[in-house]
This record gives C-alpha cells, structure tokens and sequence, in this order.
C-alpha cells in the first residue's frame, strides 16, 4: 500500500496546505461567531464580554497568522525541491 | 517533428517545446491559487479581530447617557388597555405606553430590536407585534415572544408625578 511518503513532495505539500486551509476556515468561522456575540452582548448593554471576546479573537489571528507563514513555508520548499529536480 | 522535442529559442535544448511554450504548470498555479485564498483567510481574520477591538474600545469609553425627565401623560389620561403614542428621549425616538391596570401603566421603545419596524400593541394578544417579520413581545418586559428580533424592547422608565406620568430613563 503506498504511504504518503511514497507520493510526489508537492502532492504532499498539497495535502500539508489543504489541511492549513481548512483550519484557518474552521477558526474564522469562530471568529465571525465571536464577533456577532460580542456585538449583541454589546448592543444589549452587556459590556463585560469585550475584553474576553477581543483576546480570544487575538489568539486566533495569531494562530491563522502562524498557519499562513507554515502554508508560506510549505510551498516554498516544494517549489525550491521541484526546481531542484 | 524537431518542433515537437525542441525549442528553438533560449529553452534547454533536452526540453520539448510545449514546456517551453506552455511554462505555467497547473499544479503551480492551484499553489499560488492556495496561497492567495490563504492570505485571504488570514487577512478577513484580521478584520474579524479589529472589529473585536473596536468593540472593546466602544465599550471601555462607553458613558452612561444621562437622560431628561419629560411628562408624557396624565394620570387616568387613556383607558385600561388603551395606547398612547410618544417620543422620548429625542424626538426621534418614538415610544409606546399602555395601561395594562387601573395603576399601571408600561412603555416601550416602539422600534423593533430585528430592523426597526415600528412595533404596535394587540389588545386581543395582550403583547406587542412588529407587523414587518411577525416579531412579538411581552408586553410584562418586553421580552422577545417569537420572531427573528433577538433583543428585548428598551423599556421607558416611568414615575407617577402627581397627576403626571414622567418618563425618566431608557433600560435596556
Ligand atoms: S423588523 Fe420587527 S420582526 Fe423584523
């Protein structure tokens, strides 16, 4: 049975890049939950929730921040081994 | 058949031609293709995040409205489940009042919490219908019944002043 080390490096670049995408959707959908449940708590008077909304908020740019310099840093180097080839 | 194998021009000489001609390989393009919708991503990301900022920001300098005091009707001035129509605390701000006992009397914002359809009250319901997306509320709060408004009515403070009624404050 072949094992994804048996694939091309780009195909497994590919996969590395997909699975980063899909988390990054996965938190921004997050994201935009928090952001209308911060907004709501705040319309109604409700303004304790800011402050824990905006850190996690925070955190999970850093985090989709940090899988976009991975997905940068995947492709270069699948670009750098094709080139070498 | 040369043609086929070889580049004329500047290519390596071992290439085929169509890799000459055709130099933007598909699987390249579905990379940068990626790496942009990434980029995309991450930036709406950062979006989702200023506008929890500004959010935080609103609320840390947020000032506690000092409201007026307005007479806005006379005591026994409407009926027991009658409606009196004001505005309160600007004039734009338009509000309803029911008397719902011999003594008591509720008033509303009359601006629906869903898209600010003006509100209006069922006697043979006894709550408060938005006519726009059937958004119904309790007339004993203002809380949200059924309907797409997720919000309560903001309720208008009222104070027996003698023979007046006086609007005070806005809650909620
Ligand atoms: S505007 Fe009132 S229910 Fe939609």
């Amino acid at each position: 049975m072949p094992t994804s080390n048996d694939r091309p490096p780009q195909n497994r670049g590919l996969t590395a890049i997909v699975g980063a995408m899909s988390l990054i959707t996965v938190l921004l959908i997050v994201q935009i939950w928090l952001l209308s449940a911060a907004l709501e708590s705040f319309l109604s008077g409700n303004r304790h929730s800011a402050l824990p909304a905006a850190i996690f908020s925070g955190v999970m740019f850093l985090i989709c921040l940090g899988l976009y310099a991975f997905v940068d840093r995947v492709d270069s180097e699948v670009r750098g081994s094709e080139n070498g080839r | 058949m040369n043609w086929l194998r070889r580049g004329s021009s500047g290519g390596t000489p071992s290439e085929p031609l169509w890799k000459e001609e055709f130099s933007v390989r598909t699987a390249d393009e579905r990379y940068v293709t990626r790496r942009q919708l990434t980029k995309f991503l991450v930036l709406t990301s950062l979006g989702m995040f200023v506008g929890n900022i500004w959010i935080l920001i609103r609320s840390l300098f947020y000032k506690v409205p000092v409201y007026p005091q307005q007479p806005v009707a006379q005591l026994g001035e409407i009926p027991v489940g009658g409606v009196k129509l004001f505005s309160y605390p600007t004039k734009d701000d338009h509000c309803i009042m029911i008397r719902t006992g011999k003594d008591e009397y509720v008033s509303y914002s009359q601006k629906c919490t869903h898209l600010s359809c003006a509100v209006y009250y069922s006697q043979a319901e006894n709550r408060l219908e938005c006519p726009c997306h059937k958004g119904f509320f309790s007339i004993k709060d203002g809380a949200v019944l059924q309907g797409p408004p997720s919000r309560p009515l903001p309720r208008i403070v009222l104070e027996a002043r003698g023979e007046q009624l006086v609007a005070i404050e806005v809650k909620g």
